[in-house]
C-alpha cells in the first residue's frame, strides 16, 4: 500500500455489475477510512447486496476498480477474505452447534490458533455474558442474543473491515442500541465498520452515509451535512426524497 | 490440516446431533434386510404342493420325495385327476402341482426322454415363477444323478441350470440392492440437503466469505458422510452374512473398495444437486426423483434390466448404481475379481471423475 492511501481501507471507483441488460450497479465511487462507520444505505433492490458482494470477494464486478484492505477485488480475493469479518442478514450461526462450538468454529476457519482461540472464546462469553448458555444450543438462544453473538463472531479475529448486511432486522430498539455500542467498540479499536441499513434512526449513528438509489450512490456525506443539504429535519427525510426518485420498483 | 479437522468434527455434530436422521438412516438398512431377507423375499419356503402321479413308478415316487424332502417344497396332496388340479388351485393353499404321466419311467428308460409339468399358481407370478425353478432345479439334480455310469443319458425336461444361485435365493439380489439404495440415500440425498441447509440458513455465505477454500469446504462435508455410509455397508455386509447366509465369496477388500468408489460418485451427484437447489425441499425431491426412484426402479435390483422397455434400458447406463450393482454381485456372489468387474468399475470411476467436475465448477461460481 502506498503512503497516501494508508487511511483509505475501501477505495472504489466506477464499479459496475451487470446481470445481462439489468445494471444492478452503476459505476459507483466512494471512499471508506479505517476506524470509520460507514453506512450504506438504499431501499430494496438499489443494490446494495450486490455492491457489497463485490466488495467481499463473493461476486465478480463487471467493470471498475475495488480495494479492500489494499488488495484488488479482481485478483487478491483470497487475501482480502483474510482481512475482513462477515455477517449477514441471517446472523448465520449454526443453529445445532453451542454457542461456544459456533465461536470455536467460527474462529478456527478464521485461522486463530487453538490457545488463543480458547482464551478469546472464554472472553467473549464473558463479556456477553452468555456464561450459562454458553453449552446451549443456539436455537433456544433469543434473537438478540444470537445477533449480537454473530457480531462478536464477526469481529472475533480482529479484521481490517467488517461487512454487516442489514444486522439488525427484526429486534427491539433496545438491542438494537446494545447493537450499536458493540459496533462503536470495534470501530474504537480501529475496525472499519461497513454496515446497510434499513432504519434511518441507525444511519444517525454513522461517520458517513451514501444512498444507493437505482444502482447509483446519489449522496454521500455526514448525516448532518446531509441534512443540512437536503433541508432535513432527520434523515429518514433526506432518504424519502432520495429515494422518491427511483424508477426502479423495490425487489 | 487443523482447520479441515475443525470443519471435519462440526459435520459430524451436525449428524450426531440429528438423532432422527440418523435413526432412520441405520433403522432402514437393517429393516430392508430383515424385511427383505425374511419376510418380503421371492424365496418360498416350506411350499405347499400337490402331487398328480398318473404313473406311480420307482422314479416318480424318487422325485416326489425329494422335492418332499427339500427345505422349499411340502408335498402335502397327492390327488388323481386332472379335474382336480384346479380345485386344489382355488382352495389357495397349494402353490404348484407336479403332473407325472403315465408310465413315466418305462418310457424315460425306453426313449430316454420325458418331461415333467410344473403347473404353478400363476396369481402370483413371482412365487409361481420361483417355485417352478426350484422344482426344475431338483428335478434336474435327479437326472444327473440317474446319469452317472449312463453312457446314452437320460433327459427330463424341464431342465434348466442357473449358475452361482441355483435355487434363486432372494438374499443374494436384495443385498448388493439394499446397500446400493441405502448408499445413494445417505450419501445424494443426505449431502445435498446438508450443504443446501447451510445455504439456506445462511452459514454457507459465511463459509465462501471467509478465508476457507471451496475445495476443503467440499472436502470436509463429504468426509462424515463417507465414513457413515461406510459404517452402513459393514452393518450390511454383517446382518446379511449372519442373518441371511450370503456368502462374500470374492475379496472383502475389493469389495469395501469399490463401496468407496460409488459413495464418492454419489457425494458428487449430491454436491451437483446441491448446486442447482436452493431448498431443502426441492434438494429432497431432486434427490428422490432424480437419483432415488431411477435407482429402485432400473437398476436392476427391482426388476431385471433385460426386460425392461430399450429407452428404459438406455437410461439406465447412467445410473451408477446399475454398474454397482453388477460389481457387488459379482464380487459377493460369483466371487470376482477386480479384473472380471473392471468394465463397471472404470464406468464408475468416469462418473464420479464427472459429476465431480461439474460439482466443483458450479461450486466456485455460483455466487
Amino acid at each position: 500500500m502506498a503512503d497516501m492511501t494508508t487511511d483509505i481501507v475501501i477505495d472504489v471507483e466506477k464499479l459496475t455489475k451487470r446481470f445481462g441488460s439489468f445494471t444492478a450497479v452503476d459505476a459507483i465511487s466512494f471512499q471508506v477510512h479505517r476506524g470509520e462507520i460507514f453506512g450504506f444505505l438504499g431501499a430494496n433492490g438499489a443494490g446494495k447486496t450486490t455492491a457489497m458482494k463485490m466488495l467481499i470477494g463473493i461476486s465478480t464486478p463487471t467493470s471498475g476498480r475495488a480495494m479492500v484492505a489494499g488488495y484488488d477485488v479482481l485478483k487478491e480475493s483470497e487475501r482480502i477474505k483474510e482481512n475482513i469479518g462477515y455477517m449477514s442478514q441471517k446472523f448465520s450461526l449454526y443453529e445445532d452447534l453451542s454457542v461456544r462450538e459456533n465461536i470455536q468454529f467460527y474462529g478456527g476457519i478464521y485461522g486463530l490458533r487453538k490457545s488463543e482461540l480458547a482464551e478469546k472464546s472464554e472472553a467473549l462469553i464473558q463479556k456477553l455474558g452468555l456464561q450459562s448458555e454458553a453449552n446451549v444450543l443456539v436455537k433456544s438462544l433469543p434473537l438478540g442474543w444470537r445477533q449480537k453473538l454473530s457480531f462478536s463472531i464477526a469481529v472475533l479475529h480482529e479484521p481490517k473491515i467488517v461487512f454487516l448486511d442489514e444486522p439488525t432486522g427484526g429486534v427491539d430498539p433496545i438491542t438494537r442500541r446494545q447493537f450499536w455500542d458493540m459496533i462503536y467498540d470495534a470501530a474504537h479499536r480501529g475496525i472499519t465498520v461497513f454496515v446497510t441499513t434499513h432504519y434511518m434512526d441507525e444511519a444517525e449513528y454513522c461517520n458517513r452515509v451514501s444512498i444507493m438509489v437505482d444502482g447509483r450512490i446519489d449522496a454521500l456525506d455526514s448525516p448532518g451535512a446531509l441534512k443540512a443539504q437536503f433541508d432535513a429535519e432527520s434523515m429518514n427525510d433526506v432518504f424519502q426524497a432520495l429515494a422518491r426518485k427511483a424508477t426502479r420498483s423495490a425487489d | 490440516m487443523d482447520l479441515l479437522f475443525t470443519f471435519i468434527a462440526k459435520e459430524f455434530k451436525h449428524i450426531l446431533r440429528d438423532g432422527k436422521t440418523l435413526l432412520i438412516l441405520f433403522g432402514m438398512p437393517i429393516v430392508q434386510i430383515v424385511l427383505f431377507g425374511f419376510a418380503l423375499t421371492n424365496e418360498v419356503k416350506d411350499s405347499r404342493i400337490a402331487v398328480l402321479d398318473l404313473s406311480n413308478d420307482v422314479s416318480t415316487q424318487q422325485i416326489t420325495q425329494r422335492l418332499d424332502a427339500s427345505a422349499y417344497f411340502d408335498v402335502t396332496q397327492h390327488i388323481h385327476s386332472y379335474d382336480e388340479i384346479s380345485h386344489v388351485f382355488k382352495e389357495g393353499k397349494i402353490k404348484m402341482v407336479v403332473v407325472f404321466a403315465q408310465n413315466f419311467r418305462e418310457e424315460l428308460l425306453h426313449t430316454n426322454h420325458n418331461s415333467i409339468q410344473l403347473v404353478a399358481d400363476a396369481s402370483d407370478p413371482n412365487v409361481a415363477s420361483t417355485v417352478t425353478n426350484y422344482a426344475s432345479s431338483i428335478i434336474s439334480d435327479y437326472v444327473s444323478e440317474l446319469n452317472s455310469g449312463q453312457s446314452l443319458p437320460y433327459l427330463i425336461k424341464p431342465e434348466i441350470r442357473m449358475l452361482y444361485n441355483p435355487q434363486q435365493k432372494g438374499a443374494y439380489n436384495f443385498v448388493p440392492g439394499v446397500i446400493a439404495m441405502v448408499l445413494m440415500l445417505v450419501c445424494v440425498l443426505m449431502t445435498s440437503v446438508a450443504v443446501v441447509r447451510e445455504k439456506e440458513t445462511g452459514t454457507m455465505e459465511i463459509l465462501l466469505v471467509s478465508p476457507m477454500r471451496p475445495i476443503v469446504i467440499i472436502i470436509s462435508k463429504a468426509i462424515p458422510y463417507l465414513v457413515l455410509g461406510m459404517t452402513i455397508v459393514g452393518v450390511i455386509l454383517v446382518l446379511s452374512t449372519t442373518l441371511l447366509d450370503v456368502p462374500i465369496r470374492g475379496s472383502l477388500g475389493l469389495l469395501l473398495g469399490e463401496s468407496v468408489l460409488f459413495i464418492l460418485t454419489s457425494l458428487a451427484i449430491g454436491l451437483v444437486i446441491s448446486n442447482i437447489t436452493e431448498t431443502q425441499q426441492t434438494a429432497m425431491l431432486a434427490s428422490m426423483m432424480g437419483m432415488m426412484l431411477p435407482t429402485i426402479l432400473l437398476s436392476g435390483f427391482m426388476f431385471p434390466i433385460e426386460n425392461l422397455p430399450v429407452p428404459m434400458q438406455v437410461i439406465s447406463n447412467a445410473l451408477p448404481a446399475r454398474w454397482f450393482f453388477v460389481i457387488v454381485k459379482g464380487v459377493m456372489i460369483k466371487g470376482l475379481g477386480l479384473a472380471g468387474v473392471m468394465r463397471e468399475t472404470l464406468i464408475l470411476i468416469g462418473m464420479a471423475l464427472f459429476f465431480l467436475m461439474v460439482g466443483i465448477a458450479r461450486f466456485k461460481e455460483r455466487l
